[in-house]
Parts: C-alpha cells; structure tokens; sequence
C-alpha cells in the first residue's frame, strides 16, 4: 500500500468524522459520504499494489475479492447518502431548518430535574 | 438444503418484488402473508433437519466449493432464530393490518416490511462476514424507511439520529470487514477462525474491538444505546415491536458469532463491565421516564445486559442460557409493545398523565401485560426467571459474582419500574373518559388483540415447554463453543 493510500484514507475518515459531529443536516450528509468513500479506498488498498488487472496466472495479478466487495459498498453508500438527502429535504419542508434538534421527551425530563434540584416550585404549583 | 436454505431470504424479496408492482392493498397483504408464511415454514424445515440430524446446515450459492461460494449456514442457533424471527414478523404482520394505523396504508410498508424480513433471515444465516455486513444493511435501510414512514416532524428528528447513527455503525463494520481481509486474506467465517489465531495479539484485539463496536452500537450495549430510546418510541407500535424484538437481537446474534466463532474468550473482561453497566443504566433510564413506549425502550437496552453477561462468560451452560434468554426475550418484548399498541390506538396515548385503569375497563388486557412484564422482570413462574436462572447459574459455577449480583440488583429494577406502568397506565381511575355504550377494549381491535395473545401464550409456552427448549438451548451451546464443528461443517475435515 502506498503512502498517498495511507493518507487519503486518513483525511477522508478525519475530515467525515469532523464533519459528522455537526448539527446542520447538509454537513453530515457530506460527512457520510466521505466516510463512505474513506472505508472504499481502504478495501480497494487492501487488493494490493496499484496497476495489476485482476487475472489469474499473470504475474503480479491483484486480488479480485475486494473490488467485488468494494463494488457492492459503493451501492449501499449512495443508497444511504440518497435517503440521508431525502431526509434532510423533508427536513427543510417541515422546520425550514436545517438542524438535528434535540428529543423533546428528553429536554422536558432534563428540566424537571433542573427545576427539582434548583427547588423551584413548577408552573402548576404556582397557580394553585 | 441447498434451497430450503435459500428460501427465509429469497422468497420475502420476490414478494418484495410482487408487492411493489401491486398497489392494492388486500392483494399486498396476502402477498405479505404467503411470502412470510412460506419463509416460515422452510424456517421450521431447516430447524427440523438441524434438530433431528444434530448437523449443521450449509448451502454454497451457485455450486462453487464452500471457501469461494458465498456460503449460508444454518446451525443450532441460526435455526432457532430463524424460526423465532420470522413467525414474530406474521403475528406483527397481523397486528399491524389491524392497527389501521397510516403508516401500514402506504403502498411502500409491505415491500419493505418484506425485505426487513430477507435482511434479517440473511443476517442470521450468513456465512462469511461481508454478507453479515450486506444483511445489516438490508435490514437497516428497510428500517430506515419504516421508522420515517409517515413523515412527521418527530419521525424525521429521530430519524435522522438513527440513520446517522447507524451509518457509523456500517462503516465501522465495513472497515473491520476491510481490515481482517488484508489482515487474514478471507472473510469467510470458517476460514477465519484458523488464520486470525495466526496474527499477532495486537492485531486480533483490534479487529475484535472494530467488530464489538459496530455489533454493540447495532445491540444497543452501553455506552453505544442512547439511540434507541430516542428513535424507538416515534414509530408506529407495529414496527417498534419488530424493532424490539428483533433488530436488537440481530446485534448480540453476531456479537455470539464474534465471540465464540472468531475470537474465543476474546474480550471476556470488558465485556463483563459493559453488560454490568448496560443493565443498570438502561433499567435507570427506564424509571426516569413516565411514559410507557419510552420505559419499554429503555428495557430493551437493559435486558441486553443480560444476553452480553452470557457472551462475556463464555461457558457452554453460559451460551446456553444465553440462547434461552434470546428465545424468551424476542416473544416477551414484542409482546409488550404490542399492548402499547393496542393501548394507544384506544386512548391515543400512553403517557401516564394522561391515560389510567385501564384494568378497570380490560381487565383481559391487564392481563396480557401482565404476564410479559412479569417474565421481563423474571419472576416464577415465568419464561423470563428460567432464562435469568439459567444465566446466573452459569455465572456462580464461573464464579461470576459481581456481575451475577448485579444482574438480580437489575432484575429488582426492572420489577420497579414495570409496576410503575401498571399503577400509571392501569390501576386507579378510568381516565380518559370513555364514551357511553362502548365496553371493553379487546373486542373492539379483533385483529390487534388476536396477534397479542398469540404471542402471550407463546411466552407461555416457553415457560412450559422449558425441559425441551433448554435441551436444544444447550446442544446450542456445545456447537457454539467447539468452533470446529462449524469450520468442519462448512469447509470438510
């Protein structure tokens, strides 16, 4: 495997994972992708040294199982990025936003204990 | 056995196929049905043959030699999944025609309940792990699509996490995929047990760490869960329970799979920590809650905890009861989330301030809680003690007492907070107010009802049946742990 291999996998998977931590919806869809593609190099790397046709009986033929498998990934990955869009589009339809808000459910637990702890009386309580 | 094995996966993707041409609703229904009734009935065929012969099933695709094929095997554990898998997709096929729910109206719910259905049946069978990593996502995508079916404002919040979540987890996968091929030049699963045992320490626990990874985030271990309870309870009961029952499963299957197959005793230490730390926390998030979708939720992680305790101790009685716990846990929890169901479709919700005593108007119903969430807690004489007995067992005579304490310390929680539901949703007052000349619950959902008390009297019937079940439970178990019986089976002496 090559050094340029070694460091394209490497950017590919930092720059997705950078990107995948970010709220905004159109950040992580391209974070995705190039995690996705990230993980494609690597198996292609994995198929040995560049520039062999994958023929059996040549010398220096390279390994045909990863270009098989990397092939079936590359469909799955623009599979998932075309949902991810489409999810980020109904997304924008619904909020006019592009944000990955956070669970409902979850913030009003959070405050009911926030409002526990601080011992502030709830909104019912006051109005009694 | 070529094409019995074949038919769990090849026939609910033809009725995929059918049921995206015909857009009528009846006609996809029966489609559905066939399909699934077939997948079932090969499902039980492969069963018999790997129960009376004590063999394991192999079929190579397309007649190369076991190595090059792409392999299915079908041994004791696979088997009884199968089975369990997908007669739990019939009954839940059932109640969600019943539910009159949206979602099930919507010409897309049938072709990809189906190819949930084939997704889930490969992962269980396959025998080498790129199709394992093809299978997740088979099932994933179809979950994907059903979770955000009818578009609404939460579906696409919760959505979106676990979509992006679960993309991780593929891609995690996908590299360890990469890498134990570069490492082992195969991804077979017979052909790796041999050549990983060759590698270095270093590189062994690395592939294994890769893979624990990706299967946890999939089994919702700690600290990879909280995706679960935040995406499980927006979608509709019907496919929360499939959800519950299964996709979870799907994940402690292949961390089995890791752990016997590939790298024996691997882990053991961490994963003893992580199945500690899954039953509490997740049995702690469920009494936080006070809603009763949301509480499920969060015992499906806790009761993972148990099937990780089996994985990470690692005897041949540990695997068995582990193998019977996933046997008992699948009907259990589908079938509570389908009281949920029937709950919300007659009250609208299931939010304790808002609903109670339902007891008083089903006491029926009651009942059909009651008795899963009893077996979930593990109380006699119910499925969900025998399979906790067993587990706990197995960690004494391993001398486990740690996690074996803190495994009844999880089980007296989970009591807790299923009375929680029982005093929120159905002791005390009737509430809502129930219109006039309308008795009972039950007889008003026929279809709903009639699913659920299948599968209630299912977990019953593992209670009963246990001598026999825990019998085929521990032949499971031998094969699991003697990783040559495989490796033998697919690939010859």
């Amino acid at each position: 495997m090559s050094l340029a291999m070694v460091v394209l996998i490497a950017v590919l998977f930092g720059s997705g994972t950078y990107l995948l931590l970010h709220r905004t919806l159109t950040r992580i869809v391209l974070g995705v992708g190039m995690l996705a593609n990230g993980v494609n190099v690597l198996i292609v790397a994995t198929s040995g040294p560049p520039g062999d046709a994958p023929i059996v009986g040549r010398d220096g033929a390279t390994d045909s199982v990863p270009q098989a498998l990397v092939l079936t990934a590359i469909v799955i990955g623009f599979a998932i990025t075309a949902f991810l869009l489409a999810l980020a589009w109904r997304n924008w339809t619904i909020g006019g936003n592009d944000e990955v808000e956070d669970d409902v459910e979850d913030r009003r637990v959070a405050r009911a204990e926030e409002r526990r702890v601080a011992d502030v009386p709830s909104a019912e309580d006051v109005e009694l | 056995m070529n094409a019995l094995l074949a038919m769990p996966l090849a026939v609910p993707l033809l009725g995929a196929a059918l049921t995206m041409i015909v857009r009528a609703r009846t006609a996809q229904r029966v489609i559905s049905f066939v399909a699934l009734a077939v997948s079932l009935g090969s499902a039980i065929a492969v069963l018999a043959h790997v129960a009376v012969t004590d063999e394991i099933a192999v079929s190579s695709l397309g007649g190369w030699p076991a190595p090059v094929a792409i392999t299915l095997v079908g041994d004791r554990l696979s088997a009884m999944m199968l089975v369990i898998a997908v007669a739990l997709l019939c009954v839940v096929l059932v109640f969600a025609i019943g539910q009159r729910a949206s979602d099930e109206r919507s010409p897309f719910y049938h072709p990809v309940y189906l190819v949930l259905s084939a997704g889930i049946a490969q992962a269980f069978l396959a025998g080498d792990l790129f199709n394992l990593f093809v299978a997740f996502e088979l099932l994933l995508m179809s979950s994907y699509v059903l979770l955000t079916l009818e578009g609404t404002d939460a579906q696409i919040r919760s959505g979106t996490t676990y979509v992006v979540l679960n993309v991780v987890e593929s891609t995690v996968l996908l590299t360890a995929v990469g890498l134990v091929f570069a490492a082992t030049g195969t991804v077979s699963m017979a052909d790796l047990p041999a050549r990983l045992a060759e590698l270095p320490d270093g590189v062994r626990t690395g592939l294994n760490l890769l893979l624990l990874v990706s299967f946890g985030i999939k089994a919702a271990v700690f600290p990879l869960f909280f995706w679960l309870p935040d995406a499980y309870p927006t979608a509709p009961s019907s496919v929360t329970a499939v959800f519950a029952g299964l996709l979870t499963k799907v994940g402690i299957y292949a961390m089995i799979r890791t752990e016997t197959l590939l790298f024996p005793g691997g882990e053991s230490t961490l994963l003893l920590w992580i199945a500690g730390f899954t039953m509490i926390i997740g049995v702690l998030g469920a009494m936080s809650h006070v809603e009763m979708k949301r509480i499920l939720s969060f015992h499906i992680v806790s009761q993972i905890g148990y099937m990780v305790m089996g994985i990470a101790i690692g005897t041949e009685a540990a695997l068995a009861a582990t193998v019977f716990f996933l046997l008992h846990q699948i009907p259990v929890k589908t079938a509570l989330f389908l009281v949920q169901g029937i709950v919300e479709r007659e009250t609208g919700t299931t939010a304790f301030d808002d609903v109670g005593g339902l007891a008083r108007r089903s006491g029926f119903l009651a009942a059909l809680f009651l008795i899963p969430a009893l077996s979930l807690a593990g109380l006699p004489p119910f499925s969900g003690f025998l399979g906790k007995y067993a587990l706990v067992r197995a960690g004494f005579e391993d001398g486990r007492w740690v996690i074996v304490t803190v495994a009844l310390v999880g089980s007296l929680l989970t009591l807790v907070s299923m009375t929680k539901i029982w005093i929120g949703v159905f002791w005390g007052e009737v509430y809502p107010e129930v219109p006039a000349g309308r008795v009972g619950i039950l007889r008003h959902h026929r279809l709903m009802s009639g699913s659920t008390i299948v599968l209630v009297l299912a977990t019953l019937a593992i209670a009963a049946l246990a001598g026999p079940l825990f019998d085929y439970c521990r032949a499971a178990g031998e094969q699991l742990v003697d990783a040559s019986t495989y490796v033998r089976a697919v690939v010859g002496p």
